[in-house]
């Protein structure tokens, strides 16, 4: 296990390389100056030979290459250009919005489109199963950004007089703040320094952060501005782990086991928990970690409409605007990300179905 | 008894036609096994209408997609749909979608919208098509560092969230309609590079290609007489399906005004110029993005029922 760990981890390194590569690439290729993108069309060359120095932008590719590489592996991603500020700093604060969104919308995809794939499987061909693969043909076929406007229209304005009311933007209603629960809880740390940074990265998880600090009120605030974003994202994947969970689990029941286990008279929902479901359940897992992947590519989408400035967005900003190292940074750390969750994924296969011998 | 004897029921049984027909053709069989499959047949409905739709879009189309109306008729931005069938006054002039921020029909620009829509699946596509075949093969027949290097690139482009990496790709060519799809394209090259890498896999190894080699059959023959007809099934469904990603790809990137440009009337595009005005003139957004998920649903029905239809063997699986 702790062999397959490390040789995954090893394998991944040409991918993580090459990911480098790519992300410093692209960023370099955007058309356009930096310089005059952030200082404004009229900005004289001698103000843009101070900028380019002053951000390695005049040294050869390779170099900037090297530096940018030796300054990843320390931890360093550089400084934004548009706010100067460091982008490490920029992803503590941008990163829980886009981590909270996509968990939460893929926490929804589970909870329904789990049981919504066994119902189906257990009620084959019925009225419900043809209702739900319906539902599911839908749920993949829809572009996020218009189910999320529509639902802001539908949540925000036509149900706004009654208790199903739901706000079509932001985290939090204007006025209301999350207190950090370090200062809740009077935490010395000094400012600047690494626990801060991870401290008030977890503080900007506004839902994890108010159940620390017990303020119910930010809580009920902060998810009732999370469902419609989440809703919206977690169609796609629903729809796809319920079509797996239906498939998986007709597979499997149609097994001998299975029907030994019913001769023996097994109940029929005990069946499928106990039984059947832990066989069926390994595609899904698969799927369930495919479908992150276009969770961060539909955040991108589901932050632009209902205005939440998570990794997605500013992202997207970045590009327009040529910052550079946020570009290559935001880019890196996706990539990053979902290589490792992949990993997990392969890893989870062995716990999941001891046949699957990681070797 | 005699073997005769034994023989004979088992002889009736046998449908004599069947024995002395030629067997029907693959293709024809996949056919009338897609038809039996009523979503299949749905999604085929819904793709045949959007097709006629996209022919005969100038008879259909009550306007020029791109005529502003001010001043030819007495009618306002952003008016509400009126049709005389609903209520609405007959002075009025008729309009089923309403008109668009530009005063210009937006049932027009639906209209013309297919054509986009249908363009954009074909050129993405195509293009992913051709080029991840012919990685996939080149990688799958050759092995060794060829298949490395080829695999491993496809690797690093998996890493990233298709989406992400068409932005960012958009970002370097330039925003604008092709761009946009040759974004899309590239970011979909590792699927069927992959597709084409199994299929010539699994089929290289076996007799009937050592037998053509011995007779002396180039590589590129064999690659395409013998291991590119193998590899069909899967390419045609992933490429069914991959209209579908491609569509909705697209609408995003005219919809953050990286594809399609004004006044093209692109259905994301439509959707992204006409956002803000959710709250106060819906039916901008609700129309395009109607029909983008209709056709994407078409898209996904006919794939799920090709891939049933060419492999009987998974059609019985998913049941």
């Amino acid at each position: 296990m702790i062999q397959y760990t490390v040789r995954r981890l090893l394998s991944s390194v040409p991918v993580l390389l090459g990911i480098l590569v790519v992300t410093f690439t692209l960023a370099r290729l955007i058309p356009g100056d930096p310089c005059k993108a952030m200082l404004g069309e009229k900005a004289t060359p001698e103000v843009c030979e101070r900028f380019e120095r002053k951000f390695g932008l005049d040294k050869p590719i390779p170099v900037q290459f090297g530096i940018f590489t030796a300054n990843v592996l320390r931890g360093d991603l550089g400084n934004s250009i548009r706010f100067s500020k460091p982008v490490t700093i920029i992803l503590v604060e941008r990163l829980p919005t886009t981590i909270e969104l996509s968990m939460a919308a893929l926490a929804i995809a589970i909870m329904v489109g789990i049981p919504a794939g066994i119902i189906s499987a257990m009620r084959h061909n019925s009225p419900v199963d043809v209702a739900t693969m319906v539902g599911a043909n839908l749920g993949v076929s829809m572009p996020v950004f218009w189910l999320g406007l529509m639902l802001a229209y539908l949540f925000a304005l036509v149900l706004r007089d009654t208790p199903f009311w739901l706000p079509p933007s932001g985290r939090l209603t204007a006025g209301l703040s999350a207190t950090p629960f370090y200062e809740v809880y009077n935490i010395a740390l000094a400012p600047e320094s690494t626990a801060f940074h991870v401290a008030e990265f977890f503080a900007n998880l506004y839902i994890l952060n108010s159940i620390i600090t017990k303020n119910w009120v930010v809580l009920v605030d902060a998810i009732k501005h999370l469902i419609l974003p989440a809703v919206a994202l977690s169609t796609i994947p629903m729809a796809i782990i319920a079509r797996m969970t239906r498939s998986s689990l007709l597979e499997v029941l149609g097994l001998d086991y299975i029907r030994a286990a019913r001769a023996k008279g097994v109940p029929r929902l005990q069946l499928i928990v106990n039984h059947a479901l832990r066989n069926a359940l390994l595609p899904v897992v698969t799927i369930i970690g495919l479908s992150l992947g276009g969770l961060l590519g539909g955040a991108v989408l589901t932050e632009t409409i209902f205005g939440l400035s998570g990794v997605g967005r500013i992202l997207f900003e970045a590009i327009t605007a040529r910052d550079y190292p946020i570009i290559q940074a935001f880019t890196l750390v996706i990539a990053v990300g979902y290589v490792l969750i992949n990993l997990f994924v392969d890893l989870s296969y062995s716990y999941l179905d001891p046949r699957v011998r990681l070797d | 008894m005699t073997t005769a004897d034994t023989f004979q029921p088992v002889l009736e049984s046998l449908d004599a036609e069947a024995i002395t027909t030629p067997s029907e053709s693959l293709w024809r069989a996949t056919l009338r096994r897609l038809l039996r499959r009523s979503s299949a047949v749905v999604g085929l409905i819904i793709l045949g209408t959007l097709l006629l739709m996209a022919i005969f879009a100038p008879l259909i189309a009550p306007y020029d997609p791109e005529q502003v109306l001010i001043g030819i008729e007495d009618v306002r931005r952003r008016e509400k749909p009126c049709i005389h069938l609903l209520g609405c006054p007959e002075d009025r002039p008729q309009h089923i979608m309403g008109l668009d921020g530009n005063v210009r029909d937006l049932f027009s620009r639906v209209i013309y919208g297919s054509r986009f829509s249908l363009f954009i699946g074909f050129a993405t596509v195509g293009f992913a098509i051709v080029v991840g075949t012919f990685l996939g093969a080149t990688a799958g027949f050759f092995g060794g560092w060829i298949d490395n290097v080829i695999m491993r690139i496809m690797d690093v482009l998996l890493a990233f969230p298709a989406l992400l990496l068409a932005i960012a790709i958009v970002a370097v060519l330039g925003p604008g309609l092709i761009n946009a799809l040759l974004a899309i394209g590239i970011v979909s090259i590792p699927s069927y590079a992959r597709v084409m890498r199994a299929s010539v896999l699994t089929v290289k190894e076996q007799d009937f290609i050592a037998a053509e080699r011995a007779l002396g059959a180039s590589t590129l023959r064999i690659l395409i007489s013998n291991v590119m007809p193998n590899a069909l099934t899967p390419l045609v469904v992933q490429g069914t399906l991959g209209f579908a990603t491609a569509i909705l790809d697209a609408a995003a990137l005219s919809f953050l005004g990286l594809g399609a440009q004004p006044p093209t009337p692109e259905w994301g595009s439509m959707l992204g110029t006409e956002r803000n005005q959710i709250f106060t003139s819906p039916h901008l957004v609700f129309f395009p993005g109607l029909m983008i998920t209709l056709t994407v649903l078409g898209f996904n029905l006919l794939g799920d029922g090709l891939r049933d239809a060419l492999d009987p063997r998974l059609a019985r699986r998913s049941g």
